[in-house]
């Protein structure tokens, strides 16, 4: 049982919102569902929960391939089967070729983990509903040594998603959900300033102003989120770029500086050349 | 004490199921939270909403809930029967009142115009004489100082009190109909899979090699099985129809992915409804195809989804010769019913907005032969086509049309 709070951390930004989520999730032992535009943190989440509460974490990333038995265990038969031609002991014992997935590691930790399943939409549809039990109880059978693995202690498990599949309703239903809203102005300075501390007050605020016109640029396939801004805002700061070049930058004349941190693929790029000659600054 | 709470939200269209509210009432015995009322607005969301698409009903719940306002409004929503708006407002106004409302040209008069400011007004407003919101001289909005103004959503003492986060509505747009890009339509379509091992074996099926090895010891036995591909088979029929022109991006977007999502894909076109013959080509008089060789030709595991805003003259399927461009010797319909026959597995996915449809009859009698899977190009729309399409039995989700 852990009976900390989660509040955010010097390196990250919590909303009371996404804090209550948190905590819930901790003091209910419920698998915490995030999801939120890309770039807004739902990774570094679980990474900062695992800071705040003095945590090991582990992290589980799924692919496409992923399936759930791995993240328990994987019988490894072809070892076996070399073994056995080569007449090595290890055999006799199916114990030696179990191999432990993610989530038998959290079960089994000493103490409580933040485990964390990193993009679990990018999996099969069916993925999320063969974890059902596992999540539900917190334990599971391994079929080929006939025992069953519990966890000791609950671990603390922060699921991700980025929207891409749906999650079946009986899964959702077991877990506590929270969605990051882009953040607003206020909010962004904080974040902003948490990585760089060392930002001038002014350039800040030219850059946020900036940024967020960036945003509104009707048509962009990818809006550029926090992470862009944070990365953006680096190469302002190694460039030296003066704020008030900023603040005189006419967005319907030309691009930022540095915009390639921002703008992520080409059609973007067009659709704001193209687009700029009707945006006016407001 | 929060079941009445748990209902209005099921009643709002937000699914929670039982579990979900046993989990946030031993949130709140865990004391989770600060006795504060933001943070357990976090709380209830966050154990009882599990998708970003229901915080704006949600959202609106909770704010009539914990008003205690009579009765739950849909502020944005444009269908607000207009006895249950009159019975409301005659309780709130005092004869006085209700005399100068008459002199004002009456209710017929403010509610006209309350529509029609509902209908353009975009966010929310607070403030000034016109649009709906509060605290203004407008009479439509709560906490105003007009007499015969419309009280919406609220019924306590509006002024110096702070807006709360859920009046905000800040999930407004993440609620429902996302706009249509080639993506999600692609993650729309991929419901619809069925995965089949069929074929020339020519992948190397490793668990039953070390099975089949391990089973007769020694000497390691290959077994090979055929590749698993997404084998359903589909025929997408396209209105290329005048009316149909605002839709063509959408329509485009659609078939692309179809497209690249069906390896079993055949595609036709038609002029507003399907008669004896449709079009292999976009240009339409180009590869014309009998439509019975169609119906001969593919079996009926075929699913058959067509599009089209199904908007025509009732004649154009009820009349031998009611075709707006060729003599049909048959109507319409009969070989919509034929076609239906053929393919149980059929749908009709309509671009017009669903509400609208009820108004047309040619959308009605279409409607009405497809029982209901008739479902608009949105999103959601676009998954319940794909549940149904897929689904071998059991209830199929049908839209309905209001009278």
């Amino acid at each position: 049982m852990i009976d900390k709070r989660f509040e955010g951390t010097d390196q990250y930004i919590a909303t009371k919102d996404l804090q209550v989520a948190v905590n819930a999730a901790i003091v209910l032992e419920r698998p915490l569902l995030v999801k939120g535009e890309p770039g807004t943190g739902k990774t570094m989440l679980a990474h900062e929960v695992a800071k705040a509460l003095e945590l090991n974490l582990i992290t589980w990333h799924i692919k496409s391939t992923s399936t759930a038995q791995q993240g328990l265990y994987e019988y490894d038969a072809v070892s076996r089967l070399r073994d056995s031609q080569l007449g090595d002991d290890r055999v006799r014992d199916i114990g030696n070729y179990i191999i432990p997935g993610k989530l038998w590691e959290a079960f089994t930790a000493d103490a409580p983990t933040v485990t964390l399943i990193d993009e679990v939409d990018k999996a099969d549809i069916e993925f999320p509903n063969d974890l059902l039990l596992e999540l539900d109880r917190m334990e599971f059978y391994v079929y080929e040594t006939k025992e069953t693995v519990r966890a000791r202690q609950r671990p603390i498990i922060i699921i991700t998603s980025n929207n891409e599949k749906d999650l079946p309703d009986a899964f959702l239903r077991r877990c506590f959900f929270h969605y990051i809203r882009f953040p607003d102005k206020e909010t962004m300075k904080r974040i902003v300033q948490v990585h760089h501390p060392d930002l001038h007050e002014s350039l800040l605020k030219e850059a946020l102003e900036v940024f967020f016109q960036f945003r509104e640029v009707q048509g962009l396939k990818k809006k550029p989120s926090t992470s862009e801004l944070i990365d953006w805002i680096k190469l302002l700061m190694v460039e030296n770029i003066p704020a008030d070049y900023l603040a005189n930058l006419d967005l319907s004349k030309e691009l930022p500086p540095m915009y390639g941190a921002m703008l992520k693929n080409e059609q973007d790029v067009h659709a704001f050349e193209r687009l700029r000659f009707m945006q006016r600054r407001m | 004490m929060f079941v009445d709470f748990f209902y209005l939200l099921r009643e709002a269209g937000v699914p929670v199921s039982t579990k979900e509210f046993l989990g946030f009432l031993a949130a709140m015995q865990a004391r989770v939270i600060e006795p504060d009322v933001d943070q357990f607005y976090y709380l209830a969301r966050s154990t009882l909403v599990k998708d970003e698409r229901f915080f704006d009903p949600f959202d609106k719940a909770f704010a009539h809930f914990f008003r205690g306002a009579e009765k739950f409004i849909a502020l944005t929503a444009l269908d607000i029967p207009e006895e249950w708006l009159k019975a409301n407002l005659e309780r709130m106004f005092t004869p006085e009142e209700l005399e100068e409302i008459q002199a004002l040209g009456g209710w017929e008069e403010i509610l006209r115009t309350f529509r029609e400011r509902l209908a353009e007004q975009e966010g929310e407003h607070h403030g000034g004489d016109k649009w709906i919101g509060t605290g203004g001289r407008s009479p439509y909005g709560s906490g105003g100082y007009n007499p015969e103004g419309i009280r919406i959503g609220e019924t306590g003492q509006r002024r110096g009190r702070a807006v709360k986060v859920w009046e905000q509505r800040h999930y407004q747009s993440l609620a429902g109909n996302v706009t249509l890009n080639t993506r999600n339509i692609k993650m729309a379509l991929r419901r619809l899979r069925t995965f089949t091992r069929e074929g020339v074996p020519d992948e190397l099926d490793i668990d039953r090699t070390i099975k089949e090895t391990a089973r007769r010891g020694v000497m390691v036995d290959v077994e090979m099985r055929p590749a698993r591909r997404n084998n359903v088979k589909v025929l997408l029929f396209f209105d290329i129809g005048g009316s149909m022109t605002p839709h063509v991006k959408h329509c485009e977007q659609l078939f692309s992915s179809a497209r690249g999502e069906f390896k079993h894909l055949e595609t036709f076109y038609f002029h507003n409804c399907i008669y004896e013959q449709v079009w292999k080509d976009e240009h339409r008089w180009e590869g014309k195809t009998k439509t019975f060789e169609i119906l001969h030709k593919f079996n009926r595991d075929y699913r058959v989804i067509i599009v089209g805003d199904a908007a025509m003259s009732p004649y154009e399927l009820l009349q031998v010769g009611g075709s707006v461009d060729h003599f049909n010797d048959e109507p319409g319909l009969a070989w919509l019913t034929r076609l239906r026959e053929t393919f149980p597995r059929s749908v009709w996915l309509n671009p017009e907005p669903e509400e609208d449809w009820r108004f047309t009859e040619s959308i009605r009698l279409i409607h009405a032969l497809f029982e209901g899977r008739m479902y608009p190009l949105t999103l959601d729309g676009l998954g319940a086509a794909m549940d149904v399409l897929r689904r071998k039995s059991g209830p199929l989700p049908a839209t309905t049309l209001a009278d």
